[in-house]
């Protein structure tokens, strides 16, 4: 609740000066009174007049020095401190409330992230699975197309000197002919009659 | 000691003069009222203005009382008025803070009781129904008179109250200054003469062995008399501060 310098405390004072003016006054006029009336000398002091105007003058003086020091300096500072602590304890709990829901927030994403590398990291292990099979497979399928090939090579280059070997039997066979029949006859024949019987022999045999 | 060879319990409330000022044949002597005065202002102002000079969030003992008093008597402010009396709360709080630093600063042994002379409080109690007076007839102009006439009276009887309201107004500031001068008159005396017992038992003429055997018993009733006069002093304070805001709200809400 700070003190702001209001319209009662600008118009306060004239309003103070006056009224104790008006009592100051009246208290002089009653003083000589009773200085008239006669040196009633020893009365209760304070219903004394003689005391009245003295007192009025000191008491509106340190009055107004009061309500001046409190108006202007130590009331608004007062104010200034409470309202200053008010807003000082306001701001913390803010921040203090700030600071939880951030780490709420922050304990949140965390399970999130935590909850998803999960799932990646089984992601990834399938893959890898995956990967790994699909990998051996290929080999083995590359590995078993290699043999075949070289098994169909082998059995060609087989069937190559199978076949050439039987073209050497047919040759060796004209030439052993011919000798048979140098020998039986005499008289040698032609290449080609010789290789003509072994054909005829062969394909009758 | 005055004559009658007892304690004068009248004596504490003599004025004596300290410096003599008489400009115009007016009597503005400086006198052992104002010296108090004086000293009252300025305790006052130490609290309230050395006690806030640290002006820290986390208040120390002086800085605390200082607080303190500023938020009880800003809650007994608003408590009466509502918050836009917040803008008397400088002259309340003076004046609370003067009454109540004069009463217990009286009741220091050898000091004197600012608020036992009556005319200081007249004066104090004047200046409230001044304020009252002048601020109500500023703010709300005739509409202010409204508080001598309460609303729901038949006619016939409106003179009447109207007569009894006005009787209640003039005779507050009466009874605000009578009833703070009168409790600090009548407390002094009291502790002044159950002292005086105590001295005129164990000194005085008679004085023997059985005035020596019963001089505790006043001693023992002045100890807890100065204890009622703590409360008397604190209480009277209080109340000349809530009379005034009391006071101050039909100033700021004449309607009944």
């Amino acid at each position: 609740m700070p003190v702001r310098s209001s319209g009662f405390v600008r118009q306060g004072w004239p309003l103070a000066v006056a009224s104790f003016a008006t009592l100051l006054a009246g208290a002089a006029q009653a003083a000589e009174q009773k200085h008239g009336e006669s040196g009633e000398g020893a009365s209760f002091p304070p219903f004394d007049p003689a005391h009245f105007a003295s007192n009025l003058f000191w008491l509106a003086i340190t009055f107004a020095a009061l309500y001046w020091l409190m108006s202007k300096v130590a009331l608004p500072r007062i104010g200034e401190i409470l309202e200053e602590r008010a807003n000082t304890i306001g701001r913390d709990l803010d921040q203090a409330a700030e600071m939880q829901a951030k780490a709420e927030d922050m304990a949140q994403a965390y399970e999130k992230a935590l909850a998803e590398a999960r799932k990646n990291a089984q992601g990834i292990a399938q893959t890898a699975r995956d990967t790994g099979a699909k990998a051996s497979d290929a080999q083995r399928h590359a590995t078993e197309a290699e043999l075949a090939a070289k098994l169909a090579q082998a059995e060609a280059t087989i069937a190559k000197t199978k076949t050439e070997a039987m073209g050497n039997v047919r040759g060796l066979g004209g030439d052993v002919a011919i000798a048979i029949v140098t020998k039986l006859t005499g008289q040698a024949p032609t290449a080609s009659e010789a290789s003509e019987a072994v054909d005829q022999a062969l394909s009758r045999g | 000691m005055a004559a009658g060879g007892g304690i004068d319990p009248i004596h504490q409330f003599h004025i004596n003069p300290i410096v003599e000022l008489k400009p115009f044949g007016l009597n503005l002597s400086f006198t052992n009222t104002s010296l108090w005065m004086v000293i009252v202002t300025a305790v006052v102002s130490a609290i309230m203005i050395y006690g806030s000079s640290q002006r820290s969030v986390v208040p120390g003992r002086l800085q605390s009382l200082a607080e303190m008093m500023y938020e009880f008597v800003a809650s007994t402010l608003t408590g009466v008025m509502n918050k836009d009396g917040m803008k008397f709360f400088p002259f309340v709080f003076s004046l609370f803070m003067f009454v109540l630093a004069s009463n217990l600063l009286g009741l220091l042994p050898g000091s004197f009781t600012v608020t036992s002379q009556i005319i200081v409080t007249a004066a104090l109690a004047v200046l409230v129904m001044s304020v009252v007076l002048i601020y109500g007839i500023a703010k709300h102009g005739t509409h202010f008179f409204g508080l001598f006439v309460p609303s729901g009276v038949p006619g016939w009887l409106l003179p009447f109250v109207v007569l009894i309201e006005v009787v209640s107004f003039v005779s507050r500031p009466v009874s605000l200054s009578l009833r703070l001068f009168g409790n600090m008159l009548a407390g002094h005396i009291a502790l002044k003469v159950f002292g005086g017992f105590v001295v005129a038992l164990t000194t005085g003429a008679a004085a023997g062995l059985f005035t020596y055997a019963i001089a505790p018993l006043p001693l023992l009733l002045a100890v807890a008399l100065t204890a009622l006069e703590v409360l008397v002093a604190v209480l009277q304070a209080y109340v000349f501060a809530i009379l005034t805001c009391v006071y101050l709200n039909d100033a700021l809400h004449p309607g009944h």
